[in-house]
């Protein structure tokens, strides 16, 4: 924003603060950037849509963004769950209700946290990782050099990118929602005394298909965010190396922070449409 | 001399404060091989890549076998570009797949070639620009500049386009392999009938391929002739170029 003057000179010639006038010129620039997005993510989207495909970039992908995130999902998962565990059992223990840890882990995991933390994890390992490779193609004038050979960018790089994360996504939420529930299982098994066979049984039993299908949808969600955000700030990637790290950067925060935003208007909606 | 495969008429881009290209007239034909020389940074990669809409000129026309394409999209521009092939200045070889992948790239991806038939066609390719078979299955960054270069130029003429745009065919090889190079451009031209604009700076090079010569410098094309007249062009600034001499009318803006 600092190209835009955050100042106005008065009269006198003395420069005077004018938040109206930032304010003003902030919100054009949110519109402006809203609609770009908008405008790119509608391309790519027409793109995954039509034919022609290309199946072995959307295999290539689907390994990349998910096979090799299943560590880092898996890893943060199982601290999460339990860690969540523990703080139930405290907070329950004050009201004597520690027999619920099961039930409140689940529905936090698979409403929530699975799909947040997946998203999250993911902002930061695939958005930021494509938007650099698609940086660095950029700036080599490989995007250009595609366009020459007759394939749009939008076909042969943006829309495989999409089309694996939105395959991808809800399947590691889903294993993110088990490796949780295991992580909550382990630590109450473990530390807090719970019996193994009540504690899955009251898992199993609590647990609603709606609980499971809200974190999907949510994984699909996120699962276009991370992509679209990860394609739109590498193909607007500015020459050299600091353009490529500022692309993988804004990438990285603008998914995270869209997840976050996002997860919590669709618990909204589905709180109001009873899901 | 026949009607032009391509014609850009009073092209102008500027980014920003910096115009590049002030109204650049110039014009190709089937079998013609055209160079054009001018300063480095003087936008001769630029008007390339206007002509191939890479770049949307500011102002002007871009005509292409006839049809004005200078805002051409989707399919109408895909046809025009799968008539046309270019070589990067920087090769832009695609890192992530194999040389012969990225020779191959427009037979597989656009023309429906099987991989086996595809591959073949790209070693045969690569041995056009004295490549050999070895470095198919190597990665672009395993090879040496030069290398990239001609990797690059197998790319652009792989499918024998109706017209090439070099730019900087030879930079960066060594005198015998270039020569080579210069036979190969000269082949696209006179034995396949294509429409070449080629850039250089190596005028060895440029006096071998040219039919025509036309040089750029501010923005607009101030001398164009047949490469037998270029010590004769009665122009200042080309003699001082073709000369390579620092003193004279063309001074670096600093
Ligand atoms: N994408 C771009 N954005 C902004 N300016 C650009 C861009 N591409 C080129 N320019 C500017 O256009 C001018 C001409 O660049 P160009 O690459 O066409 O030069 P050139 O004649 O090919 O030089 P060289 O012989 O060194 O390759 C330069 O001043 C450059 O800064
Ligand atoms: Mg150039």
């Amino acid at each position: 924003m600092s190209e835009h003057s955050r100042t106005d000179r008065d009269d006198s010639g003395v420069s005077v603060p004018n938040p109206l006038r930032w304010i003003g010129v902030s919100a054009l620039g949110l519109f402006a950037e809203v609609g770009r997005v908008a405008r790119f993510s509608g391309g790519v989207i027409g793109a995954a849509l039509s034919p022609p495909w290309y199946p072995g970039e959307v295999f290539r992908q689907i390994g990349r963004i998910g096979f090799y995130s299943l560590p880092v999902v898996g890893l943060s998962s199982i601290f999460i769950g339990a860690a969540l565990a523990l703080n139930i059992y405290t907070g329950g223990s004050r009201y004597g209700a520690e027999q619920f840890v099961p039930n409140i882990v689940v529905l936090g995991i698979t409403r929530e946290l699975g799909a947040v933390i997946t998203g999250l994890m993911l902002a930061g390992r695939v958005s930021a990782g494509i938007s650099a490779e698609i940086g660095a193609m950029r700036v080599t004038e490989q995007i250009d050099a595609l366009k020459t050979l007759s394939a749009s960018p939008e076909r042969y790089l943006y829309a495989p990118r999409l089309i694996a994360a939105l395959v991808t996504l809800p399947i590691l939420v889903a294993l993110s929602d088990i490796i949780g529930v295991m992580g909550g299982w382990l630590v109450s098994v473990q530390a807090l005394g719970f019996d193994s066979t009540v504690y899955l049984r009251n898992t199993v039993d609590f647990v609603t298909w709606e609980d499971i299908t809200a974190g999907l949808i949510k994984a699909v969600v996120f699962g276009a965010v991370i992509a679209l955000m990860g394609c739109f700030h590498g193909d607007r990637s500015k020459a050299g190396a600091t353009g490529v790290g500022r692309a993988a950067t804004l990438s990285m925060v603008s998914a995270a922070v869209l997840v976050l935003a996002l997860n919590y208007v669709m618990s909204t909606l589905f709180t109001e449409i009873g899901l | 001399m026949s009607a032009p495969l391509l014609e850009l008429k009073d092209v102008i881009k500027s980014f920003g404060d910096n115009h590049v290209l002030r109204g650049v007239d110039i014009d190709v034909a089937r079998g013609c091989s055209l160079v054009v020389l001018g300063g480095s940074g003087s936008g001769k990669s630029v008007m390339l890549k206007t002509a191939l809409g890479l770049m949307t000129p500011d102002d002007g026309k871009i005509i292409f076998d006839g049809a004005d394409v200078t805002f051409a999209g989707g399919r109408e521009r895909e046809e025009m570009r799968a008539r046309i092939g270019m070589l990067f200045q920087s090769g832009a070889l695609f890192d992530s797949l194999m040389v012969w992948e990225n020779v191959a790239f427009r037979l597989i991806h656009s023309d429906g070639v099987k991989r086996a038939e595809a591959r073949e066609k790209a070693i045969e390719t690569l041995r056009k620009v004295h490549l050999g078979p070895s470095v198919a299955d190597l990665r672009p960054a395993e090879l040496s500049g030069g290398m990239q270069k001609r990797v690059a130029l197998a790319r652009a003429i792989i499918t024998r386009p109706d017209l090439v745009f070099f730019d900087e065919p030879t930079t960066g090889l060594d005198p015998i392999t270039a020569d080579a190079i210069n036979d190969l451009i000269l082949d696209q031209v006179k034995a396949l009938g294509a429409a070449a604009i080629s850039i250089t700076h190596d005028m060895a090079s440029a006096r071998k391929i040219a039919d025509e010569i036309a040089m750029l410098h501010q923005g607009r094309i101030i001398w164009r002739g047949p490469a037998s007249e270029i010590d004769r062009s009665g122009n200042d600034h080309v003699d001082q170029f073709v000369n390579g001499r620092a003193h004279g009318p063309i001074q670096p803006s600093l």
